[in-house]
């Protein structure tokens, strides 16, 4: 089939067509660490910074509620205020029982963050330290743990709680820790999959090869070149946890077994709101506004930190 | 295919087991005495109190118990509750009204955050796709306890669309309000899981391939983009079936729904041991049922399941 | 020359028009940082039944000029410039819906990676029969079958039952080509089909896309890195680099007398084309005998000759199938060589030859089922943990990918240093000074530093990995296809800085490869590994110029372009 015409035998001008180095460094940009270069992408997504501005809020009111209001929330309760409307010093109103209830929200701020933030840690040290091991050294370790996480997986997490905290060691020392003890009991597996997946992901990596060939001890390895590198969805599952661990710490107080009354908690405010829904919704709205804030704000923030870490945009 | 059905058949039973073990330690042997527990301060005479141990098998060791109990279960000798109702008849009763609600929040949750998503992903960057997103957002970071009084206060009570708590009269339109309370967090997931879905199926090189070949877009998109996408999300909607319990708990709640999250709530508070345990581990048993199926699902979707070892 | 060659050209083309004609084609891409263009003012031409060939280096263009042709350029991609002329039609502007006509049975394309280009959810009789649907051609079973068996699929109508994963990478790239020519298209986009598959599957599947299209009277555009390929089977090559058409003209003439500098340079350096060892040693004086005996330095320390021997070496791995049950797997088979001080010793054999596997014991990273490794006179498997510890530093690896084998959260520093560090050698000065010499010795700027893997180049990285490897100053260093993931300029590079190396420091290589064209230019001896046995051994030299086993001729003979005969001065 070949035919047998002449071809032309083309050569482009060698000036426009420059001949050059082969494989040169590039020079011109600066050098850029994994994460530098995260950050680099974070701070120009407004999400981030939106979210950001809201948790550095969120946390001053739970560090220093008495910045933002001088009303107890407890005490001055008068049933005469009862649903009362908004007056002067009392932008929200009051509650049925006629407390303040801009106050209640901002002290019940402290509550919600630190269950929040407590579960997490909790949730990271067991879940990271269990899939590490399981996912890195496999074996007994990781069929011990895959049996347990299933056992843990298969109790919904709501449902385990309720029956947790009607034991009586629960019932009796109802407090922010055991509220957190409860949380991290039924969220580490979790934790413990990704953490597994992702350690099981770099463990064969060339590199980790490279760094034993060099005598890096087999834990060394772990820890400086496989944990680093498996950390990425850790944390955007523990950003994104802290949100879902502040609805599961509400929602217990709302129905009753979270939070000790004697703590400010929003879910204690909504579910006794329920009373007023008829009459004054807005003495729900308002904590149920505050604790959704809260909660999109770190899961805003979970969204840009997966955005910034994703590996396939790192790709050049 | 056979032996994989029975070997992910061989894997429940081990989790079965322990999940039931677990709940059962916890309800019956950590807390005391459960009977004494049930009177309170009014302490009955001994005698009474030593019958209700026996009726409950509670004079026997803590793994006879346990064994007791799984023989009821699977024989349907569910007994009596303290109250001195049969737990079956109680079962019989909530269970219909769980299984609608459950099956209309997860039909919402499933076609519209597929179709939602889908269409998103294949829309990347325009308008919709980043309304989309957002509102997502929002919707996930909503408490359902929340939304629940919400939706209840705008469509329930201002607007009566529906009615605002569903009693006694439980069917598939007066579930509907609950439902979509209940599917909406799960509806938000599905949309944002499908979409990263879609967005990385796009991209892939087998869709490429499929567009050399001659296929018109929507083909491609059909059978190339949305059966791959479907993997991770049939997935996610087995593994969430957990929190729709949890959140049917809340739901029924707000809502007065005559099921089992309302009645496990009540029975907890109360102390009801054995309607707890009872109930418990039916919902674990169609938890890990319902996975099972989603597995078999998953393999059908995606044939590299069905022969790894 | 030129001016009367465009008459003949113009001439012939009144009497036949050309069936794909691209002219003065930019391709630009939308990135975050603006808009460049990937490919300026490329131009070639396609006749009727002819094969003409791209070939061009990562990133020069040629993919994309190809995609342009098919319609099917990424999202922020768009031809801004030029024409695409298929049969007369402009095709670089149409309509989609004109497009979905043309592709399949028009123009048709084999992609370049089989493990990613059929569809995992789908039987491959289904991805074939979806095809000819859509195309408008009879789509039964028996019509599916028979696009399978012209593709060279044997048992093609059970086959069609199977998923794509129960197909090896050779098979694959078949049911790819069944469903590239199963609409018998006027042109085949053909690109890289077959760089992801082992030689001598290579050599099959081109030998029967050129039959097939041969009778099918198809025109082909094959888009490759390999010059030999390239002109083993096209009649016409089209050189691109950045972007630009740098030369084109007949595939043998353009091979013997190159004129643009990038092409004389990419017929220097290709591998398959090259018929000698690289010889930094011979340019210093020093004559090859001597080169290939140990070195005086080595003579007077009375070290013995073979720095590593492999005697009956084995390895088996347990596969878990079923419940419980285990069958065995026998990677590495008894196999024996020895490794001489100083010289550079390869391990040749396709995809599960076995020939990691060795890597990984001769590293001592993977226990042998049975046999020795002896290192210096000592068996590795008796050494204490101190002793391996101090073993590391005298064996060290390169490994192939060079994106992996570089921690990404470790700058070029620390990566280089860790080796120091861990065997705790000098201060934090003495280190800093070492690994800048290091950087030197592999002729990396000092400034690299600072920088993180993802900033370089596969080349660069791949030089960092030296670096790493030389830190400890081993006498041995295993290069697990160190090279292979590389362009072929780079590779040149890389392995010249490797045979600069060994003459400098008296380093004794263990190269483990798959490409034999590579090993002519820098082993002195090869072995040759069949699916764990260790087949063919002896020098370079003879292995190449009188192969004893049909595995080994058959591995030969699959070196594209490898017979094609060029004058001396070139090679």
């Amino acid at each position: 089939m070949k035919s047998n015409r002449q071809i032309e035998h083309f050569v482009a001008p060698v000036d426009e067509t420059p001949l050059l180095p082969t494989d040169t460094l590039r020079v011109e940009a600066a050098p850029l660490s994994l994460w530098a270069d995260a950050w680099r992408k974070l701070r120009r997504r407004p999400l981030f910074i939106i979210s950001s501005v809201m948790i550095l809020l969120i946390i001053t009111v739970a560090l220093f509620p008495g910045l933002f209001t001088q009303t107890p929330p407890n005490q001055n309760c008068l049933l005469a205020n009862s649903e009362a409307g908004p007056t002067a010093g009392h932008p929200l109103g009051f509650t049925f029982q006629g407390c303040d209830v801009y106050s209640r929200i901002i002290h019940g701020t402290q509550a919600s963050l630190s269950t929040g933030v407590l579960s997490v840690l909790c949730v990271l040290v067991i879940g990271v330290t269990f899939g590490a091991l399981a996912g890195y050294y496999g074996g007994w370790i990781d069929a011990v743990l895959a049996r347990l996480g299933d056992i843990f997986f298969a109790l919904p997490i709501l449902l385990g709680a309720l029956v947790i905290t009607q034991l009586p060691f629960f019932r009796e020392n109802k407090s922010v820790w055991t509220v957190v003890l409860v949380i991290s009991m039924l969220a580490w597996p979790q934790m413990a999959r990704i953490t597994r997946g992702a350690v099981i992901e770099v463990r064969h990596a060339d590199f980790v090869t490279a760094a034993r060939a060099l005598g890096v001890s087999k834990f060394g390895a772990l820890a400086r070149h496989v944990l680093p590198n498996a950390i990425a969805p850790v944390i955007v599952l523990a950003t994104l946890e802290l949100g879902v661990f502040i609805v599961l710490e509400a929602t217990l107080s709302f129905l009753g077994v979270g939070m000790p009354e004697s703590i400010m908690s929003w879910g204690h405010d909504i579910s006794a709101a329920q009373t007023s829904i008829r009459t004054n919704p807005m003495i729900l709205i308002y904590p149920a506004i505050a604790l959704s804030v809260t909660v999109l704000s770190f899961i805003m923030l979970g969204d840009a930190v997966r955005d910034a870490l994703d590996p396939k945009s790192r790709q050049r | 295919m056979t032996r994989y059905i029975l070997r992910r058949l061989l894997q429940v039973i081990p989790v079965f087991l322990g999940t039931t073990l677990l709940v059962y330690y916890m309800v019956f042997a950590l807390p005391g005495d459960p009977i004494a527990a049930l009177f309170g301060d009014k302490q009955p005479p001994q005698s009474v109190i030593d019958a209700l141990r026996a009726q409950y098998h509670l004079d026997q060791p803590f793994l006879v118990q346990y064994g007791i109990f799984l023989k009821n279960l699977f024989t349907f000798d569910l007994g009596v509750d303290y109250t001195q109702q049969p737990i079956a008849a109680t079962l019989a009763r909530i269970f219909p009204v769980t299984a609608m609600l459950a099956i209309e929040a997860l039909i919402i949750q499933a076609v519209f955050g597929v179709a939602f998503g889908l269409f998103a992903g294949l829309r990347r960057g325009k308008l919709f796709d980043s309304t989309v997103l957002v509102a997502s957002l929002v919707v996930i970071a909503v408490p359902t306890f929340v939304l629940g009084f919400v939706f209840q206060l705008i469509f329930g009570v201002q607007l009566g669309w529906a009615k605002p708590t569903v009693g006694a009269n439980a069917n598939w339109e007066t579930l509907i309000l609950p439902a979509v309370v209940l599917g909406l967090v799960s509806f938000a997931y599905v949309l944002r899981l499908t979409r990263t879905s879609v967005i990385e199926n796009m991209n892939a090189d087998y869709v490429r391939t499929a567009t050399a070949k001659g296929l018109s877009r929507p083909r491609v998109v059909m059978t190339h983009i949305l059966r791959n996408s479907m993997i991770p999300v049939v997935t996610y909607l087995g593994a969430n079936l957990g929190s729709l319990m949890g959140g049917a708990i809340v739901t029924e709640g707000i809502f007065n729904v005559p099921g089992v999250g309302n009645k496990l709530y009540q029975a907890v508070l109360r102390g009801e041991g054995p309607t707890v345990v009872i109930i418990v581990s039916v919902l674990v048993l169609v938890f890990v049922v319902a996975n099972l199926l989603v597995d078999l699902l998953y393999a059908w979707l995606d044939p590299r399941i069905r022969y790894e070892k | 020359m030129k001016s009367t060659q465009i008459t003949i050209e113009e001439a012939s083309s009144l009497a036949e028009r050309p069936l794909l004609e691209i002219r003065d084609l930019d391709v630009s891409f939308k990135t975050g940082s603006g808009e460049f263009n990937a490919v300026s003012g490329a131009h070639l031409t396609i006749m009727q039944g002819e094969t003409v060939a791209i070939v061009g280096e990562s990133g020069s263009g040629k993919s994309t000029t190809a995609l342009a042709a098919i319609g099917l350029l990424p999202p922020n991609g768009r031809v801004s410039r030029g024409q695409i002329l298929l049969d007369g039609e402009d095709i670089a502007h149409v309509h989609e819906r004109r497009m979905i006509e043309l592709r399949g049975n028009t123009i048709g394309m084999v992609p370049q990676d089989p493990m990613s280009n059929l569809n995992p959810v789908w039987k491959i009789g289904y991805q074939v029969k979806e095809t000819l649907r859509a195309n408008g051609k009879p789509d039964g079973p028996a019509d599916v079958a028979k696009a399978l068996a012209e593709a060279g699929l044997p048992d093609s109508a059970r086959r069609a039952k199977q998923y794509p994963h129960e197909f090896s990478g050779g098979m694959r790239q078949r049911a790819l080509i069944a469903i590239g020519l199963s609409c018998q298209p006027r042109l085949l986009i053909a690109d890289e089909p077959t760089s992801a598959l082992d030689v001598t599957v290579q050599r099959q599947i081109l030998d029967h896309l050129e039959t097939m299209t041969s009778e099918l009277g198809t025109s082909v555009l094959l888009i490759t890195h390999d010059l030999g390929l390239a002109a083993e089977r096209a009649d016409r090559v089209v050189v691109m680099y950045r972007g630009n058409v740098v030369e084109s003209g007949p595939s043998l003439e353009l091979l013997r007398n190159p004129q643009h500098p990038y092409t004389k340079r990419l017929v220097a350096s290709a591998p398959s084309l090259a018929s000698r060892r690289i010889q930094v040693a011979k340019e210093r004086g020093i004559e090859s005998e001597e080169l290939l005996a140990p070195s005086e330095a080595v003579v007077e320390k009375h070290l013995p000759a073979d720095v590593l021997q492999v005697e009956n070496l084995t390895k088996v791995f347990k596969l878990r199938s079923g419940l419980g049950r285990g069958t065995d797997f026998t990677a590495v088979d008894d196999v024996s060589f020895s490794v001489q001080r100083g010289t550079t010793t390869a391990i040749v054999g396709e995809s599960g030859s076995g020939k990691s596997t060795v890597a990984q014991m001769v590293l001592s990273l993977l226990a042998p089922t049975s046999g020795r490794i002896v290192f210096d006179g000592v068996d590795t498997s008796t050494l204490t943990p101190k002793q391996l510890f101090a073993f590391r530093r005298r064996v060290q690896p390169i490994f192939q990918d060079p994106y992996g084998s570089l921690d990404p959260m470790y700058n070029i520093y620390r990566t280089i240093e860790e080796p120091l560090r861990t065997h705790k050698i000098g201060d934090r000065t003495t280190r800093e000074i070492k690994v800048r010499e290091l950087l030197d010795q592999v002729a990396l700027p000092q400034s690299t530093m600072q920088r993180y893997p993802n900033e370089l180049s596969g080349g660069q990285r791949q030089r960092v990995a030296v670096a790493r490897a030389l830190a400890l100053d081993p006498e041995v260093i295993i290069c697990d296809e160190a090279v292979s993931a590389l362009d072929v300029l780079v590779q040149a590079q890389v392995l010249n800085l490797l045979a600069e190396l060994q003459s400098n420091l008296g380093l004794t290589y263990l190269f483990i490869t798959h490409d034999l064209a590579v090993v002519r230019q820098i082993a002195d001896h090869v072995c040759v590994m069949e699916k764990g046995k260790l087949v063919e051994t002896g020098t370079t030299d003879d292995v190449f110029e009188s192969p004893e086993m049909d595995y080994t001729k058959a591995l030969l003979n699959a070196i594209p372009g490898g017979k094609l005969m060029l004058p001396p001065e070139v090679a």
